[in-house]
């Protein structure tokens, strides 16, 4: 298995939308690249012919009856958010300024 | 000490039924000790002493009512603070939900209330239950009360420290990979990791879906089997919920006799870097068992050495899945919103300020298995290594009917002695990992105090899917061999805690 670079760990942050410092940096590189290659065990063992479980019970979608039942009032759905208004979330802004 | 504190669950019930003491007496002994001792072990991150002391009054009201109540109605309970209720702060151990105050309650939560449980707070864990030790959480360690300069276990340390200091004589956990086991047997504990499905998630923050678990903690088997009696049954707000009756747990562990059950001591779990004080403690509970009928063979299961990497490669990525909720948009903390930023920014600024060490390096881990290139050689491998494993263990249950290991390669560890090495820690989690990928029943039990620290160990039994019956079949048949050698349960051997308060 390839191992990691400290630049693939900062890409990695952007994409999971973490803000590292340098010294996260410095720290979480050469431990995510011990755990990667303890991890890249799992290509040892497993055949092209092994299928995959994605999960320990086989799934089957459930499916309500179609009537209404009581839920959340605005208040309670929005009694944990950072910041509301007019009984809606209100989000910092979408765009840049660029 | 009041005596109060340190009755079982079943012992306080008859203290109620009787007459002799009133479900508010009981809270209020227990409040009390937390008061007095929870400054040394810190198991609890939020006691809810209004609510408790409430729901206790309702329950002496209904019983002097003549109302017929539940066999765990009035005893008082630890709650692991990643399980919502209703207007209590619920946090998960991350700053991400501090002071957060969920407007519902988990369908444990929901149960536990309906049989009259009291619920006297949420405990201390690793942050979304990432961790080993429960030295990752937000708002600072817990301490094992054996040792307060050893480690609890985790995630769950918090719930298991209220357990074994006397705190609370029940408590809730969730094991994704051992964290109710675990910490179960590096406190003298019994912690139960129900099957699968067996126990809702609805409620539950989630760490990794396809394995997180509630379950009961509690200082006896039988007590662990009445909670667990409580919670479990089939919820139809989790689509994962297994549709099928509850095991016989209670009668299971009152009736503890393993005459002719065949028990399989799995190979691979044990030798080369086990504790030789806990091999000895866990082969002498396996000639107990012989002793008292069970049919003891050793069984091979070759590809439990890979359930650890595949366990962090599947864990992660779930996790960061579930994990990018936690967007400062809905609920929960919001970084740099001064006008300035965009969305985006404050998102990963919220991100950053957080989510602990621990949880970053799982999210990357995800991240990265999970991303183009990578899929098929990591989440995908991973996925196949889950299939060999539960093959293992069908074929380990037609040779026998439980498997068993130590539940942990050693003792509890000082505090500190592993938080800058990711991968000693994670071994840890050895014995335990194979069932949650499976999803099989599976438990901790007291097994005697290592040779070497005076620490306890844990015997760890696995039973297939939907038998978690015999789990507690066998830990009350141990429980009842070594009480009869000890002159009581583990716990009685504990040292006494300084009261700070």
């Amino acid at each position: 298995m390839p191992s990691i670079t400290r630049e693939e760990v900062a890409h990695l942050a952007r994409l999971a939308r973490i803000e590292l410092t340098d010294d996260e940096l410095d720290h979480l590189a050469p431990q995510l690249d011990q755990i990667i290659a303890l991890v890249g065990q799992v290509s040892e063992v497993a055949a092209d012919d092994i299928p995959p479980t994605s999960h320990a019970l086989p799934l089957t979608n459930v499916m309500r009856a179609d009537v209404n039942v009581p839920c959340l009032t605005p208040e309670q759905a929005l009694s944990g958010a950072p910041a509301a208004e007019e009984q809606r979330f209100r989000v910092p802004r979408i765009l840049e300024e660029d | 000490m009041n005596d109060l504190i340190r009755k079982t669950a079943v012992e306080l019930a008859e203290l109620m039924s009787s007459g002799q003491a009133s479900a508010v007496e009981i809270t209020q002994a227990h409040l009390d000790r937390i008061e007095a001792v929870d400054g040394a072990v810190h198991a609890f991150l939020h006691v809810d002493s209004e609510g408790a002391l409430a729901q206790a009054a309702a329950v002496d009201a209904q019983r002097a009512a003549g109302e017929h109540l539940g066999p765990l109605a009035g005893v008082p309970l630890a709650l692991k603070d990643v399980l919502t209720q209703e207007g209590v702060p619920t946090t998960a151990g991350s700053k991400m939900l501090e002071g957060w105050k969920p407007p519902y309650d988990s369908t444990v939560v929901q149960r536990l209330k309906a049989a009259g449980v009291v619920i006297l707070g949420k405990t201390n864990m690793d942050e979304f239950a990432m961790g080993s030790s429960t030295e990752n959480s937000a708002y600072g360690t817990t301490h094992n009360p054996w040792d307060l300069t050893r480690i609890p276990g985790g995630s769950g340390g918090g719930s298991s420290a209220a357990i074994a200091a006397y705190e609370a004589p029940l408590a809730i956990g969730t094991d994704t990979g051992g964290s109710i086991r675990q910490p179960g047997a590096f406190t003298g504990t019994v912690g139960v990791k129900p099957t699968y499905g067996g126990t809702s998630r609805y409620g539950l923050i989630a760490l990794a879906s396809s394995l997180d678990t509630p379950g009961p903690c509690a200082r006896t088997t039988l007590d662990a089997a009445l909670l667990h009696e409580v919670i479990a049954g089939h919820d139809v707000m989790d689509s994962t919920s297994i549709e099928q009756p509850v095991p016989p747990v209670v009668e299971a562990a009152r009736r503890a006799d393993v005459a002719g059950l065949r028990v399989g001591v799995v190979k691979e779990l044990g030798g080369e870097g086990y504790q030789p004080g806990v091999e000895a403690r866990f082969h002498e509970a396996v000639e107990l068992l012989t002793k008292l009928g069970a049919e003891v063979v050793e069984v091979s299961c070759p590809h439990f050495q890979y359930a650890l990497p595949a366990y962090y490669l599947i864990l992660p990525s779930e996790a960061s899945s579930n994990l990018a909720k936690f967007d400062a948009m809905r609920y929960g903390l919001r970084v740099g919103d001064d006008g300035t930023n965009s969305a985006e920014t404050v998102m990963s600024l919220t991100r950053e300020a957080g989510f602990g060490a621990e949880v970053k390096r799982r999210i990357m881990l995800g991240t990265h298995a999970l991303s183009s290139g990578y899929y098929d050689a990591y989440y995908g491998q991973a996925q196949k290594v889950r299939t060999l494993i539960a093959r293992d263990f069908e074929k380990a249950y037609e040779q026998v009917d439980v498997l068993v290991s130590p539940a942990t390669p050693t003792t509890a560890f000082a505090i500190g002695d592993r938080v800058n090495d990711p991968i000693a820690m994670y071994k840890n989690d050895l014995c335990t990992i194979p069932s949650n990928l499976a999803g099989n029943a599976a438990a901790s039990f007291p097994c005697g105090l290592a040779d070497e620290d005076g620490l306890p160990v844990g015997f760890h039994v696995m039973a297939p899917v939907l038998r978690d019956d015999l789990c507690y079949q066998v830990g009350g048949a141990l429980e009842a061999a070594l009480a009869d050698q000890w002159g009581g349960v583990l716990m009685t051997k504990a040292p006494e805690l300084e009261v700070t308060r």
